[in-house]
């Protein structure tokens, strides 16, 4: 049985704690969908939205990971980290800023239509049309 | 030219912000800049495309980096026909929106950008490429959904936005899981070292499973379909068009490019499970897209799982994996993009002559607009797989690829899919030819939500869409679509045995 938490087998412990960020990515994977899914107001589903996105964003940073790594400079003595993830990544999070501009902005428009965010009156409304 | 595939993706981004900056000095300039940005990508398009099937796939490295560090662009048979189709119906659908469609300058640059996201994913060879491109294709499409004056068009757009981020979110993802099997993001060098990892290791079929999923999404396929009926009822009637005719389209290209050059055939053979998963997806859209198309009043709602159906078959061709099949597939890939683009530009064009977009409301359309009518007939007809129609060509291909693979249900069903097909549609043409038109005109919609306004009960078949005036290229467009559909079915064996050495190549 391992010190850290007792009762639980330091097996146990030992796979959580190295794959850490990867549980947490599908944490935030699934709090993500169940905003998007679960709330009916429209800034809550971009923002569920936004939380898988970042979801993905953190399994490619944690897998781009290196212990005792330098950064990718002549001046520093290898192993190196490969700086292609993080590109990848910051390519993605501009993407998920346009498509959050761009939700918001429908947002907007549909609030000055409707005069609500909540999805179920906004059908209701739609219904009655 | 070796920049040509890059160029074609540079020109319509360099269009789309013409267009957006000739906004601030004067409106209504947007057409004008889509139409010679188009007319100049058309014959780029054709070059690269006579290029590619003549001397086989042409490649280019964005930047003058060695390939797999930079960003390839690969363009083959295939990839060829979706830049060309692209082009041509993009180009076609200008010419109708002239007078029906939205006129914004905005507008007109968002429909570049949209160009530009199609054909990105058509000559891309690079899978973290493929995702930026195909986001851009979808934020564009989404822009354009939402772009209807109506706020049924925001809630229609924001709800495809979702989804089709979600969609794009499980690429990434499983970009990702491919990224970590392999350490490369090129295709051609992905896919032998997925081989050297093994296909039945855990993470390379994850990696797939997210790659499919993600792209079922875009593709619509059941039951990731839900956002394609909202947002092509939501949208404009010519932006229904471009979206319906393009993007699930070029999504189903890319995931015959993710299925067959990124994971090759050997990875269905070493993995039955995820075949038989492929064509249960395709069964089962094939069925229950027919069997919704025909519980729908609304015509553009019906369209739309009409296109799930017969993505469905797609899908199924993909899964099937014979020469026939995915020829077929190519060939049905460009016929439905036409004919469903007509169907849905037919639509806009009853719906401005008479206001219109109900099924009930298509009583009687012979005698009123004997033209329009003459079109839709032959475009439902050849969606049906009447000969010598591409639809015909496009099923009776893939049929025949399920039967050499035996492929029983897959099969089985195809054939079923004519019948589920004829349900809806034919019940489209009778009510047009064999119906007395109903006794309200475009005069008496008018004077009818006149009284619906003042509170009278009013026994009339509209959904409130004010009729506009109707304009030659909104005719031509659609009557050019009819034609193409049938003269596209005549060449499809020319152009099957143009496709073959790249189909070949496919599954080798």
């Amino acid at each position: 049985m391992s010190t850290l938490v007792p009762g639980v087998p330091v097996a146990v412990v030992d796979l959580v704690a190295s794959r850490a960020y990867y549980l947490v990515t599908f944490l935030l994977l699934g709090v993500g969908t169940y905003t998007m899914i679960g709330s009916d107001n429209y800034v809550k589903k971009v923002i569920g939205l936004n939380l898988f996105q970042v979801g993905v964003f953190l399994f490619f940073i944690a897998a781009a990971y290196v212990d005792g790594a330098n950064p990718p400079l002549l001046s520093e003595p290898g192993p190196y980290v490969s700086p292609l993830p993080h590109v990848l990544i910051l390519t993605a999070i501009v993407v998920g800023v346009s498509l959050t501009a761009v939700s918001l902005g429908l947002v907007v428009r549909i609030y000055n239509e409707y005069g609500t965010l909540e999805d179920d009156v906004v059908r209701e409304v739609r219904a009655d049309e | 030219m070796n920049e040509l595939p890059a160029l074609l993706v540079a020109l319509p981004i360099v269009g789309s912000v013409l267009a957006f900056l000739a906004g601030l000095v004067r409106s209504k300039s947007g057409w004008a800049i889509a139409v010679a940005t188009l007319a100049v990508q058309l014959p780029g398009a054709a070059i690269l495309a006579e290029r590619a099937f003549t001397d086989g796939p042409v490649s280019y490295v964005v930047g003058g980096f060695t390939a797999p560090y930079g960003i390839e662009l690969v363009v083959d048979g295939l990839s060829a026909t979706m830049v060309v189709l692209v082009s041509v119906v993009s180009l076609g659908i200008l010419a109708y929106a002239r007078v029906a469609g939205p006129r914004s300058n905005p507008f007109y640059a968002t429909y570049l950008l949209l160009v530009t996201g199609l054909t990105g994913v058509s000559v891309t060879g690079d899978v973290f490429n493929m995702y930026v491109f195909l986001e851009i294709l979808g934020l564009a499409a989404y822009a354009l959904v939402a772009s209807g004056e109506r706020g049924e068009s925001a809630v229609a757009g924001l709800k495809y936005l979702i989804v089709g981020t979600v969609g794009a979110s499980l690429f990434l993802l499983g970009v990702g899981y491919a990224f970590v099997a392999t350490g490369t993001l090129n295709m051609a060098d992905m896919s032998a070292e997925l081989a050297a990892v093994g296909y039945t290791s855990p993470l390379v079929q994850t990696a797939f499973g997210l790659l499919v999923v993600g792209l079922f999404v875009k593709v619509a396929v059941f039951p990731l379909h839900t956002w394609q009926p909202t947002a092509y009822a939501g949208a404009p009637d010519t932006v229904s068009g471009l979206v319906a005719a393009l993007v699930s389209t070029v999504a189903a290209y890319a995931l015959v490019r993710i299925v067959y050059t990124v994971f090759t055939v050997e990875f269905l053979v070493a993995n039955p499970l995820a075949r038989q998963l492929l064509v249960a997806a395709a069964v089962v859209s094939i069925v229950v897209g027919s069997a919704l198309a025909v519980a729908q009043t609304d015509l553009k709602r019906m369209l739309a799982y009409s296109s799930v159906s017969q993505f469905g078959l797609v899908v199924g061709a993909v899964a099937v994996t014979t020469e026939t099949a995915l020829t077929g597939a190519a060939i049905h890939l460009v016929g439905h993009a036409v004919m469903k683009g007509g169907l849905f530009l037919a639509v806009g064009l009853v719906a401005a002559s008479t206001g219109t977009r109900l099924i009930a409301g298509y009583d009687g359309l012979a005698h009123r607009l004997p033209g329009t009518a003459r079109a839709v007939a032959v475009l439902a007809l050849a969606m049906v797989g009447v000969p010598p129609a591409v639809g015909f060509v496009g099923k009776w291909y893939v049929a025949l690829g399920a039967v050499e693979a035996q492929s029983w249900p897959l099969a089985i069903v195809i054939f079923a899919s004519t019948l589920l097909t004829l349900a809806y549609f034919a019940r489209l043409v009778e009510r047009m030819y064999f119906r007395e038109p109903p006794d309200w005109t475009a005069d008496t919609v008018e004077a009818a939500d006149a009284e619906a306004e003042a509170g009278d009960p009013v026994d009339v078949v509209t959904d409130g869409a004010k009729p506009q005036g109707v304009s030659l290229g909104m005719r031509a467009t659609v009557v050019t679509a009819a034609v193409l559909a049938v003269l596209l079915g005549l060449g499809a064996f020319e152009y099957g045995q143009l496709i073959e050495p790249t189909v070949e190549r496919l599954l080798s």
